[in-house]
């Protein structure tokens, strides 16, 4: 069932549409991530997200935003390490500070989108990933269905929210907003094949200069979730940035889940009837 | 904006997490949640005797579990639609049929299985001078039988609503679940309508109760043993005082049903001790859920086990 | 070095990004590691205020092994110059240059100056010795180009060689003890330096406040430069420095300058010293100096009629009269001071805010206190307006809002998007911005206020008889407004072309600043700006999208490196193919190439002018340094600088560790302002052991007013904290995440503990130097809020600029919330008797 999981060409022409422009999203090179957190704020900016509600320094070192959220749909992740550091990233005794910009996968096979049962979410022209506020009715189903922890429901609201790619921006011919912030072109848009090429060259630098713990992250189109829309640059395991090692759509194993439940359920109907015979 | 009083504490910054934070969120879901995944059971399974009641002619049984089936409904009904984050949408439900959701399932479901124990129930409740009750009490037996024909779906659906997520706990317990969730229905529905139906009636309750509960503890054991790490997400913490409870009181009621066919005392005992049970097994469940969210070793061993494994086999 | 240039100048530091995917190398020297230091390819951390030592060590590294870039040294600096036979260096007078004055504190410059072949130069012929508030201003002047000079570079009186035995001891074993910086990591820095200059590659080196905030800010500066000229990086593609500066548009407010002791276009503001225009012109510049600082006179007497119009003659010196004189340090520290003694009435602040943002806050509230009366225009509601009423000072009751005198007023400003105008910027850019949206309710542009404030004045003193009244009448006050015919917001391009000036005959647009005449013919707001105009076109709204493909104006004149001639040899051939930028065409008879030449594009370069040229007239083909009195860059600097014509190391005012070298502690020469409410800590001992150095998160912008009142960025950083290393945390207790306080002889400052590895401690001098950092961006108004850090800083500041020693000073630091109220006073008072003040 190629729909459900597994790679898949044509995400947008999977979900109905049927002339579409090819498919775009982000790739995210967190080498060159200066940690400003310009995207975070632009991205509130356009959209209206509100400002959290209480002000707390963390600790956490640079990061008192804390994770992606219902109100941070970008999220600038700091981790400060020291260990033994071969080549590439700066060295006093091993001291390297990764920062990274996370956002919504746009997964190929989106957890939250197949288990929404209002239609709220849906699958753009664009390849996207939406919620319409205008029919969530705040179920929050999808919050345990993404298996990188995105999507939320707004307190005090309700409704779930996420990045929207930017969709009322995309619309315009222009580019989402935390992209055109980004002073260092961490954030790079654009149409998905080009920056996975540009991303696999971008490795292929980087593990020359000695930087050998570059990856790809989210770009391979076999792994569980079908590669995302938004993928990453990482220095050191998903793990460390707070991204699951290996995540998968839960909807992959629906129709075997179902399956359980079939027997069970008959089991049940049949202890029913069972309980009833031979009892006249 | 407001600053909080008291400065956090440190974060344990380590190799294998982000400063110990969770990945996933936790489930949006309230207590709420646990409560339906009860009430509708315990509504399906109560359909269901009612039936068989009603075929038998067992009177006092199948009154009073249609009651029960309708009331186990209608407390669903609050229960989903009050933990909603916009209760007056709960009808956008209703705008699409997924296969891919299993709440969108779930809606179908309900909506299908209400009208029909609805009418069931009215018919038993509604004074019989009334011509409309007696117009009701035509249809009662093949509309209780529609209800019937989903009540199997609606007890184990449930528990694919909870697997088809991220949520560590509930994702590795799939093969599981279904039979904990049934197997409670059983145990709930049956055993209240034990504690309502005097014993000479209530027979076929107490076979269904016993058979339930039997199922509900050996599938909720078999699980832990199962699901490898993720397991101590439901042997740990607030999940784990709550499913001994279960435990304790589903056995318990168990053993009850043996004097339950003598004392109505005793089936009284034992059915609230079953319905309870039950209740507790589907908290400990919601909870263990919560909590293996909460963690992100839930997420991040399993996972690199898993990448390990499929290297290894690639290797070979 | 002394740069977070990626949190300071984000969108800047896109260009190091640019750089190191196309396989530059990036090097990070600072106390604490940041932003920048993680993208960097290497961080070296060094104590705070030992930066001299550091580039000491690379000069010596450099001279000792021959690797400075000699044809570049020997043609372009002074190098070969020989200086006067009085000159004494700091290693012969211990730590102290000829010269010094020690009842003044100060340096008279005449044995520092060349050695001269004929008669010692006449009194006016003598340049004014760099008067300590006049530097900063001019080209520095001097009585003639060097005379004596050795081509070989060997005479013992010669620069290279006093450069040699200046630095002599600045081996890598002394960076090492001074700075902290391990010597392997120093070779390491020097040898990267080294390899990538030269005549196929060059280095960039990058600096900011972290280089200017210190009692020997400007020697910081001029030890930077004199390594960038030895290895020839000067003038060249990817080469230079990057003075990277504090703000968006600061370049803009020096170049047409709200400092006291400046006029626009670093002309500097007259002193008693220099009753006349000719005078006046006399101390920029002497008679036989060459380069284009020479017709100081017609961008003076250019300034003064766009000033005063068609009333200003040449038998009124053009009105020279009605400049102020300044006689003395009239900065913010000397003024606060004078505030406090109750000596200054009133006060206006645009856009400052200095019960945040100045170092020593408490004293800058209790001299605010003092005021009759305050004019604060600003986005919000900025601490500096509300401190009558909520400055710390209140809970301590040393201001009670009930009694306090100062009346203020506070008038909304209109933000950036809301005016038009010009932004200069640290690469010299004039950027034009559009008002994108009209100010709401009361916002005015600062220009609308300063117009309207003058036309105010000037109507209620149009009649008055008092000659000091007269200037204020007189001024070319009229401006075009729109809207409003009276009330109306000013035009913003007219008064760009004012500054561009005016052929006052013609009314044409003057095209370039060497067309300025001192005849009163021509006009100019500010002769580095002239030609933004030029041909009446705004070049500076350019955006790349032109026929030019250019973007924004670059003063002077468009030219985007500077002394770009140094790019090209002695024979106006590139150094290198690979690096050429402007190179002289022999069949075109100009100079061309890649930028506009920074030289008079149709010298040729083995033009030698004839014996009694001067100025302009007087450079030579291979002069690149135009304006520098003598065509060439200084390694060793006879006038300018005010505490010697070369750096050596000095601790600061403040410090926990001797100066290895004999002689004065710190800078003899640096400013201090003795005060009871400004005390020092004292140097070494126990009480205060800690360096406490401070700068800035990319999330907040200096003290917070436009930046801890938003929301979005509020919430990104909170609330005040200190970074302390794991090591000192567990010395002094302090728990990650929790209170700590900060205490100096002036304030204890609370804030949150991030206990970090990034903050290193360093040893020095065999002894372990812990080091604290703190960012200076918190205040009690708006959402995000803290204590005010600066209010741990007391002033001293550098000789030359005035600018406060903000980088590093001692502190101590200990667990908890800091005492509030009167108590805290005490508590202060307490640590102020443990450290022997009274």
């Amino acid at each position: 069932m190629n729909s459900l999981f597994g790679p898949l060409d044509d995400v947008a022409g999977d979900a109905g549409h049927v002339e579409h422009p090819p498919r775009v999203g982000f790739f995210t090179d967190t080498s060159v991530c200066i940690g400003c957190k310009a995207c975070e704020v632009a991205c509130k900016q356009w959209n209206g997200v509100p400002a959290a509600e209480h002000l707390d320094l963390l600790g956490m070192s640079h990061d008192n935003t804390g994770a992606l959220g219902a109100n941070a749909w970008r999220h600038v992740a700091f981790v400060e390490q020291s260990k033994p550091v071969d080549l590439g990233m700066p060295a006093v005794d091993g001291l390297r500070w990764l920062m990274a910009s996370d956002v919504c996968k746009h997964c190929t096979h989106a957890g939250c989108l197949d288990v929404c049962p209002t239609g709220a979410l849906f699958r753009t022209e664009f390849g996207s990933v939406v919620v319409q506020q205008d029919i969530c009715n705040g179920c929050g189903y999808c919050v345990s269905a993404c298996p990188y922890g995105v999507i939320e429901r707004r307190p005090g609201d309700g409704r779930a929210q996420k990045c929207t790619l930017c969709y009322d921006r995309l619309h315009g011919g222009l580019e989402p907003a935390c992209a055109k912030a980004c002073p260092t072109e961490s954030i790079q848009f654009g149409e998905l094949d080009e920056l996975r090429d540009r991303a696999a060259a971008r490795v292929a630098t980087l593990h020359e200069r000695g930087e050998t713990g570059a990856r790809l992250y989210g770009a391979d189109e076999h792994d569980g979730v079908g590669g995302n829309g938004a993928f990453f640059l990482l220095l050191d395991e998903p793990e460390v940035y707070g991204l699951p090692p290996d995540p998968v759509v839960p909807t992959r194993d629906a129709v075997r889940m179902w399956k359980f439940v079939g027997a069970a359920a008959g089991a049940f109907l049949a202890a029913a009837v069972g309980s009833f015979l031979g009892r006249r | 904006m407001s600053h909080r009083a008291e400065p956090l504490p440190p974060p344990r910054p380590d190799d294998h997490s982000y400063y110990g934070r969770p990945i996933l969120k936790p489930p949006a879901w309230d207590w709420r949640i646990p409560a339906y995944l009860f009430a509708g059971g315990l509504s399906g399974g109560a359909t269901l005797i009612s039936v068989g009641a009603d075929l038998t002619g067992r009177d006092r049984l199948r009154r009073r579990t249609r009651v029960t089936a309708v009331a186990g409904l209608g407390a669903s009904m609050y229960f989903l639609v009050s933990d909603l984050g916009k209760p007056l949408r709960f009808h956008h439900m209703l705008r699409v049929a997924k296969p891919t959701s299993p709440m969108s399932v779930g809606t179908w479901i309900l909506s299908a299985y209400s009208p029909g124990i609805g009418l069931a129930a009215a018919a038993e409740v509604l004074p019989a001078r009334w011509r409309l009750t007696r117009l009701l009490r035509r249809v009662a037996r093949p509309a209780s039988l529609s209800s019937a024909a989903l009540a199997p779906a609606l007890a184990g659906y449930t528990a694919v609503l909870l697997s088809q997520t991220a949520v560590p706990a509930w994702n590795t317990a799939h093969p599981y679940l279904p039979f904990v969730f049934t197997g409670s229905a059983a145990a709930s529905s049956g055993g209240l309508a034990m504690a309502l139906v005097p014993p000479a009636e209530a027979g076929p309750a107490r076979t269904f109760a016993a058979v339930g509960a039997a199922a509900e503890l050996v599938a909720s054991r078999v699980l832990e043993h199962r699901i490898g790490m993720v397991a101590e997400a439901y042997t740990t913490g607030r999940a784990h005082t709550l499913r001994r409870w279960s435990e304790y009181l589903t056995a318990g009621g168990l053993a009850g049903i043996l004097l339950a066919r003598r004392s109505r005392v005793a089936a009284v005992g034992a059915g609230l001790a079953l319905a309870a049970g039950s209740a507790l097994q589907r908290f400990g469940v919601f909870e263990a859920g919560v909590a293996s969210t909460r963690d992100p070793r839930y997420v991040v061993t399993p996972q690199r086990e898993r990448l390990a494994t499929a290297r290894g086999a690639v290797e070979r | 070095m002394g740069s977070n240039m990626a949190e300071a100048h984000p969108v800047g530091f896109q260009w190091v990004v640019e750089a190191k995917a196309r396989g530059a190398k990036v090097i990070h020297i600072d106390p604490h590691f940041t932003r920048t230091s993680a993208l960097a390819d290497t961080f070296v951390p060094i104590r705070a205020g030992s930066d001299i030592a550091f580039l000491g060590g690379v000069i010596r590294h450099v001279l000792e092994n021959g690797l400075d870039f000699r044809e570049y040294v020997a043609a372009y600096t002074n190098a070969a110059a020989l200086i006067s036979p009085e000159y004494r260096d700091t290693e012969d007078l211990d730590g102290l240059f000829s010269g010094f004055d020690p009842e003044k504190g100060s340096y008279d410059p005449a044995s520092w100056q060349y050695r001269s072949t004929g008669p010692p130069p006449g009194d006016e012929e003598r340049p004014q010795e760099a008067q300590s508030h006049a530097a900063g201003a001019g080209g520095a002047p001097i009585a003639a180009p060097a005379e004596a000079t050795d081509p070989t570079l060997q005479h013992p009186d010669c620069v290279y060689q006093i450069l040699k035995r200046h630095f002599a001891r600045y081996t890598p074993e002394f960076v090492e003890e001074v700075c902290g910086v391990p010597q392997d990591a120093f070779r390491a820095v020097c040898d990267a330096w080294t390899a990538n200059s030269g005549r196929e590659r060059t280095t960039t080196l990058i600096y900011s406040v972290g280089w200017t905030q210190h009692s020997v800010g400007a020697q910081y500066i001029r030890a930077g430069s004199i390594v960038q000229l030895l290895l020839g990086n000067i003038g060249r593609p990817g080469g230079g420095i990057l003075a990277l500066r504090g703000h968006a548009s600061i370049q803009g407010s020096t170049d047409i300058p709200t400092l006291f002791n400046l006029l626009p276009g670093y002309l500097p503001m007259p002193s008693p010293a220099t009753p006349d225009l000719d005078a006046y012109v006399a101390s920029i510049r002497s008679r036989k100096q060459k380069g284009f600082w020479y017709a100081a006179d017609a961008y003076l007497i250019s300034l003064l009629k766009e000033y005063w119009g068609e009333g200003a003659t040449a038998d009124n010196d053009y009105r020279f009269d009605y400049l102020p004189r300044i006689d003395g340090d009239h900065g913010v520290f000397r003024t606060a001071l004078d505030m406090v003694e109750g000596k200054v009435p009133g006060y206006f602040l645009f856009g400052q805010n200095p019960a945040v943002a100045v170092s020593n806050g408490r004293l800058m509230r209790l001299a605010m206190a003092q005021l009759d009366w305050m004019v604060v225009r600003d986005l919000a509601m900025i601490e500096t307006a509300t401190f009558w009423k909520d400055a710390p000072e209140v809970d301590t009751g040393e201001i009670v809002p009930e009694e306090c005198r100062t009346e203020v007023f506070f008038f909304p400003a209109a933000s950036h998007v809301e005016k038009e105008g010009t932004f200069t910027q640290t690469e010299r850019m004039l950027q034009w911005r559009e008002r994108a949206v009209e100010p709401a309710g009361d916002q005015r542009s600062d220009l609308w206020f300063t117009y309207h404030l003058g036309r105010i004045i000037r109507e209620r003193l149009a009649d008055s008889a008092d000659e000091r009244d007269r200037p204020i009448v007189e001024l070319n006050w009229d401006l075009p407004v729109h809207g409003d015919p009276v009330w109306g917001e000013p035009d913003a391009e007219e008064v760009l072309r004012r500054i561009n000036g005016y052929h006052l005959d013609t009314g044409e647009l003057v095209a370039d600043y060497r067309h300025l005449k001192a005849d009163g013919s021509t006009s100019s707001g500010c002769w580095i700006y002239t030609g933004v105009f030029k041909g009446g076109v705004n070049l500076s709204a350019r955006r790349g999208d032109g026929p030019d493909g250019k973007w924004g104006w670059c003063w002077p004149l468009d030219r985007r490196v500077l002394y770009n001639r140094a790019s090209a040899d002695p024979a106006g051939k590139p150094w290198s193919e690979r690096k050429k930028l402007v190179w002289w065409d022999d069949d075109a008879r100009r100079w061309v190439g890649d930028d506009i030449p920074d030289f008079p594009d149709d010298l040729p370069p083995d033009h030698v002018p004839p014996p009694h040229a001067v100025g302009a007239a007087a450079l030579r083909g291979d002069d690149p340094f135009v304006l520098q009195a003598d065509g060439k860059a200084w390694l060793f600097a006879p006038n300018g600088v005010v505490d010697g014509p070369l750096p050596t190391h000095y601790e600061p005012d403040e410090s926990p560790v001797r100066n290895p070298l004999q002689g004065p502690r710190a800078s003899p020469t640096r400013r201090r302002y003795d005060h009871p409410d400004n005390p020092a800590n004292p140097a070494l001992g126990a009480v205060f052991p800690f360096v406490l150095t401070s700068s800035r998160l990319t999330e907040h912008y200096t003290s917070g007013a436009m930046t801890r009142t938003l929301p979005f960025l509020a919430e990104l950083q909170p609330e005040l904290f200190v970074e302390v290393s794991p090591q000192l945390a567990a010395e002094r207790g302090l728990v990650h995440g929790q209170w700590c306080h900060v205490v100096t002889t002036r304030a204890a400052v609370q804030a949150r503990a991030v206990v970090t590895e990034r903050i290193p401690p360093l040893r020095v001098r065999g002894e372990v130097v812990h080091q604290v950092w703190m960012p200076y961006h918190f205040g009690r108004n708006g959402l995000a809020k803290g204590d005010v850090m600066n209010d741990l800083l007391g002033i001293v500041a550098d000789p030359n600029v005035g600018i406060q020693e903000g980088k590093a000073a001692t502190c101590d630091v200990r667990p908890g919330p800091r005492p509030t109220g009167k108590a805290l006073l005490d508590y202060v008072a307490d640590y102020r008797r443990r450290a022997g003040i009274a």
